[in-house]
């Protein structure tokens, strides 16, 4: 497993849920949060790789980098 | 004394107060087990009669059973609210301050709506989630004659995951009988990009909205109602006017979940295939509070309560549990006023979509009428 390369506001741990979990968390949390705010998600869905980013695009925010451990990814964004 | 305390007399705690009487009759007759089941409605409702509300084709007291007529002699019931758990204590807590204690427990009490979670939503936006919201629901659909009808995926999860999809196409076969299709558009919001969080389920509803003219609009996440405006915001910048809305609100678990540590955010964190809570002993959590990955359904409400009758039956004789639940989830759905197809499929696996069928459809209402056998414990 590789440490997160980012200094990151929140990390919402989403490993195990199925889709369209991750992204609905996502979702529920960027809400609430600062423009500006880092944010890690951590998924074990693969559909997540393509879900989150296409809905990053969609709200105007920014993606980082998506960093793959053993058994999840990483997914960094930045809000706007 | 072996005391089990199910909370939550709905579809899950209900069927499983049941197959615990039977299971340990005579363990309850020789006054060695108690089941006690423990809820805060004198009556059972059955939910999945609410879809049928609006259209008036069921009508609010359909829904209902006095929870005492169902349940097995042997089940202590108690009409009461839980307030609060100590697992440590292993003790209930009743809004009285009152304690009750157990040696197993289970929680059942299932999801609770809340609109007010978005700003305008309660104000501007119907449903037919509860039984208040459907016949207000019924009432505003039967002057509604044209305009923009637009039904809104606006929480996730929430039950019954297809009632969306079959709200919007039983509303288009409805208008259309009564001749008010051409002055109506239709309109069905979801929050992902797709139309429904299984793949097999959004291509299938897909394909339906395209053939009867349903717009679709995806990665659509509420944000606000301007009921005065009738005007819908987006989180991603969108704006959609409605003449008509019907949301599917917000849902959330427990509060006393949280307050006893037992999952952060109201849905009890459980090992999906014992059911057993992630952090206490003797504590199980069944239907729409277990957080599982899978759909917040009666079907699965119903076959987690099997399971975790066979495990605290197999704990209650000194036994280890064996069973497991591996995600089982059936659901029907209705395509129109008078065909329905049918999905089952358990953990990670993708449900296949069948043909719409009459047959179908009337499975659908034949299930509808024999629950009340199954929550007896006797299908
Ligand atoms: C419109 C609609 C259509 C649906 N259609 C279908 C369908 O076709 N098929 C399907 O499988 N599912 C369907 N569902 C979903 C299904 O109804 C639920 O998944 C199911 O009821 C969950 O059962 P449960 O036992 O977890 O919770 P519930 O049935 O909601 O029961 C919870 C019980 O707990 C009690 N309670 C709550 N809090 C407390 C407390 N603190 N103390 C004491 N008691 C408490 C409540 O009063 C209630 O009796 C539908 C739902 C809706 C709303």
């Amino acid at each position: 497993m590789t440490e997160p390369q980012l200094d990151t506001d929140v990390t919402i741990d989403s490993r195990g849920a199925s889709c369209p979990g991750p992204l609905m968390d996502l979702i529920g949390k960027v809400k609430t949060l600062d423009p500006g705010a880092v944010v890690e998600l951590q998924t074990s869905t693969r559909n997540s790789t393509t879900d989150v980013p296409e809905w990053l695009d969609e709200a105007g925010h920014e993606l980082l980098e998506i960093e793959e451990h053993d058994d999840y990814w990483s997914i960094y964004l930045e809000v706007s | 004394m072996h005391r089990i305390a199910v909370v939550g007399g709905g579809t899950g705690g209900t069927v499983l107060a049941n197959r615990l009487a039977k299971e340990l009759r005579s363990e309850i007759d020789a006054g060695e087990v108690e089941v006690r089941l423990i809820t805060d409605d004198p009556d059972h409702v059955y939910k999945p009669t609410f879809l049928y509300v609006p259209f008036g084709k069921k009508t609010v007291d359909d829904a209902k059973r006095p929870i005492a007529d169902l349940l097995d002699r042997r089940v202590t019931l108690e009409i009461d609210e839980v307030a609060g758990v100590d697992t440590e204590a292993k003790k209930l807590q009743f809004a009285d301050g009152s304690l009750l204690a157990y040696d197993q427990l289970v929680l059942a009490t299932g999801a609770t709506l809340e609109p007010e979670a978005v700003p305008g939503l309660a104000e501007g936006g119907h449903h037919f989630y509860g039984p208040d919201g459907a016949e207000r629901l019924r009432d505003a659909l039967a002057e509604f004659t044209e305009g923009h009808l637009v039904l809104s995926v606006v929480g996730v999860p929430h039950m019954c995951p297809a009632a969306p999809v079959e709200f919007v196409l039983m509303a288009d076969a409805w208008l259309r009988e009564r001749g008010l299709r051409e002055d109506v558009e239709l309109t069905y919001t979801y929050p992902i990009n797709r139309a429904h969080g299984l793949e097999s389920i959004a291509d299938w509803a897909t394909d339906l909205f395209e053939e009867r003219d349903i717009n679709l609009e995806t990665f659509f996440n509420v944000e606000s109602v301007d009921p005065d405006a009738e005007l819908i915001e987006t989180v991603e910048g969108r704006e959609l006017d409605y003449d008509l809305l019907v949301a599917i609100p917000p849902h959330a678990g427990s509060d006393f979940v949280v307050d006893a540590g037992l999952g952060e955010d109201g849905w009890v964190d459980v090992d999906r295939n014992t059911l057993e809570a992630t952090n206490a002993e003797d504590v199980y959590a069944i239907g729409d509070v277990a957080d599982v990955p899978t759909s917040k359904a009666g079907s699965v409400a119903h076959y987690e309560a099997g399971v975790v009758a066979d495990r605290i039956a197999s704990r209650a004789r000194g036994l280890p549990p064996t069973a497991t639940f591996d995600g089982k989830t059936v659901c029907f759905l209705e395509a129109g006023m008078d065909e329905a197809t049918f999905v089952e499929f358990s953990y990670g696996e993708e449900p296949y979509v069948r043909e719409p069928s009459k047959p179908l459809h009337w499975a659908k209402l034949g299930y509808n009428e024999s629950y009340w056998l199954t929550a007896r414990g006797l299908l």
